[in-house]
């Protein structure tokens, strides 16, 4: 047994109902903080030099997404974040199939992995440095290896967590090991698997991002470290406006793809125990 | 069953040494100057370590993950036991919520210096608490949002004033899930002060990685990454000693009720 502590399962994402009466609020509040903004800046109540207002920051994001620099740089950091999540997931799943199934596998590497996981990955970087360099491969390195970590633990958790009595049915009406895999098995850690990509799927964009920036790799990373250190910090803040509705929509798309993975689950299901 | 259980002991012993051995076999052949003996690593370790730079970068590092993460786990809790209880002041805020917990942190770094004016403890601090709020006000939201009803409903009827019923109802019944946040925020808060030592610094833990990278000298690299590596492993299991003792009436209390 794993010490349940040490590699708890996360709790799937908390769910955000946005009913159309309960959008105003919302809506409200949004428009207060960016009038916020631009009234503190415009009163120079913090010098308009340290922070932009939000009028200026959009107007220099519009000029930005104007330039077809600003979109290279988006899909390469849109393509380093898919990459890493795609290798990730296609190295984790079957890691953690097995290391879930099979007890003796899970205890012979269960110290390595409990030390590896909770190594910042930004350590890394300084490595990466020497080996593969500044280009794309380190940054998708670094996203892989960031994403790896919350996939295999929730796919082991979801391998673990099977009904044993389902399998023994499936075990008794003569299915083999691999079909007691495929029909048994992996549908019901699917829901865990779907927290663990979009987990997975957030972390992978904030570590190519920060390959990005630490390494001086193409993309919106490089950007931001480009912008700030010539002092324009208008486009400073336009970047990180930018980065924040990127990182928002990956976390609204697979947030709603773990909701349609939970739902036939029995456990969501309405009316069953 | 007695056998299998001495064989699993045996293979979490063994793999994690032969790694080791593997590493240290691996580097004393392969003679690159990147990657050190693991041996070497380790006197490395011990020259700079133990405890030559302790005083000038370990503390103040550790003095930043303290001051962060005890910052947001106050504002934390204060805040969702707040958006916990009021349906409109949690409308008012999901947004924000949504949008700064999806931002990557390490866009908000060079913004972070130019309006702290600060490559200092007040920049580094302000960047740790920014991030590690969200696992601590997630959790505590969606505790407070799950107490069953009937409790604070019976506290309300008896009239028991709602700094009664926050301090003696809600509070307690959240920390059990509260704490799980906390843990996420100070695996977080190690890894925000790695990035901001790194990104600009004149001291820390990530100063050293970062200056032992520049100047080539790979073996004091290679310890402050082990410093770093041992730094989250032990801080998570000194803070899952402290849970076990702070949840201890929690365990007793699940263990005698059938759920």
């Amino acid at each position: 047994m794993l010490a349940p502590d040490a590699l708890a399962p996360a709790a799937p994402a908390t769910r955000v109902r946005l009913s159309t009466r309960g959008i105003a609020l919302p809506t409200l509040s949004v428009a207060a903080s960016l009038a916020l903004w631009e009234l503190i800046s415009r009163t120079n109540t913090i010098s308009q030099h340290d922070l932009p207002a939000m009028s200026t920051s959009f107007r220099a994001l519009w000029h930005l997404m104007e330039t077809g620099a600003f979109w290279l740089a988006f899909l390469r950091t849109v393509r380093g974040w898919a990459l890493g999540l795609l290798i990730a997931a296609a190295l984790a799943v079957p890691i953690g199939i097995v290391l879930g199934s099979f007890e003796l596998a899970a205890r012979a590497f269960r110290v390595p992995i409990e030390f590896l996981r909770p190594i910042p990955s930004a350590v890394l970087i300084p490595v990466l440095f020497l080996t593969l360099g500044t280009n794309i491969r380190s940054e998708i390195f670094l996203a892989t290896f960031g994403a790896f970590w919350p996939l295999l633990v929730q796919t082991m958790y979801g391998v673990r967590d099977v009904d044993p009595v389902a399998l023994d049915t499936g075990r008794s009406f003569g299915l083999s090991r691999l079909e007691r895999l495929v029909r048994i098995t992996l549908p019901s850690s699917v829901p865990y698997i779907a927290t663990g990509v979009r987990i997975a799927s957030t972390v992978s964009l904030i570590l190519a991002f920060t390959a990005e920036l630490f390494m001086g790799i193409p993309g919106l990373g490089q950007k931001v470290n480009v912008v700030s250190s010539f002092g324009e910090t208008d486009k400073v803040f336009a970047y990180a406006i930018a980065v924040g509705f990127l990182g928002l929509a990956i976390h609204l798309v697979f947030s709603g793809l773990e909701r349609r993975a939970l739902r036939w689950h029995p456990s969501q299901r309405r009316g069953t125990a | 069953m007695t056998r299998r259980r001495t064989l699993a002991v045996g293979l979490e012993i063994l793999v994690p040494v032969l790694l080791l051995f593997g590493w240290q076999l691996y580097t004393v052949h392969a003679h690159s100057f990147k990657f050190p003996r693991l041996s070497t690593i380790l006197v490395d370790f011990k020259k700079e370590w133990l405890f030559a730079h302790v005083g000038s970068d370990l503390v103040p590092s550790l003095e930043r993950i303290g001051a962060g993460f005890a910052i947001a786990t106050l504002v934390g809790i204060a805040l969702g036991v707040l958006l916990g209880m009021s349906t409109v002041l949690r409308r008012i805020a999901t947004p924000h919520i949504e949008y700064w917990r999806a931002m990557p942190p390490p866009a908000l770094l060079p913004i972070s210096i130019i309006l702290l004016h600060s490559i200092q403890n007040r920049q580094k601090v302000a960047f740790i608490a920014f991030f590690c709020v969200f696992p601590v006000l997630l959790n505590t939201i969606d505790a407070v949002r799950g107490i069953d009803p009937t409790l604070i409903d019976t506290a309300r009827s008896y009239r028991v004033p709602w700094q009664q019923r926050v301090w003696r109802i809600v509070l307690p019944s959240a920390l059990p899930q509260i704490v799980a946040g906390m843990r996420n925020s100070l695996a977080l808060a190690v890894i925000m002060m790695v990035l901001s030592e790194y990104f600009s610094s004149s001291s820390g833990v990530g100063y050293q990685l970062l200056i032992s990278k520049n100047t080539f000298q790979f073996g004091p690299m290679w310890a402050a990454i082990v410093l770093i590596g041992l730094l989250g492993y032990l801080l998570n299991a000194l803070f899952l000693l402290i849970e076990r003792r702070l949840l201890a009436w929690h365990r007793g209390w699940r263990a005698a009720t059938p759920q």
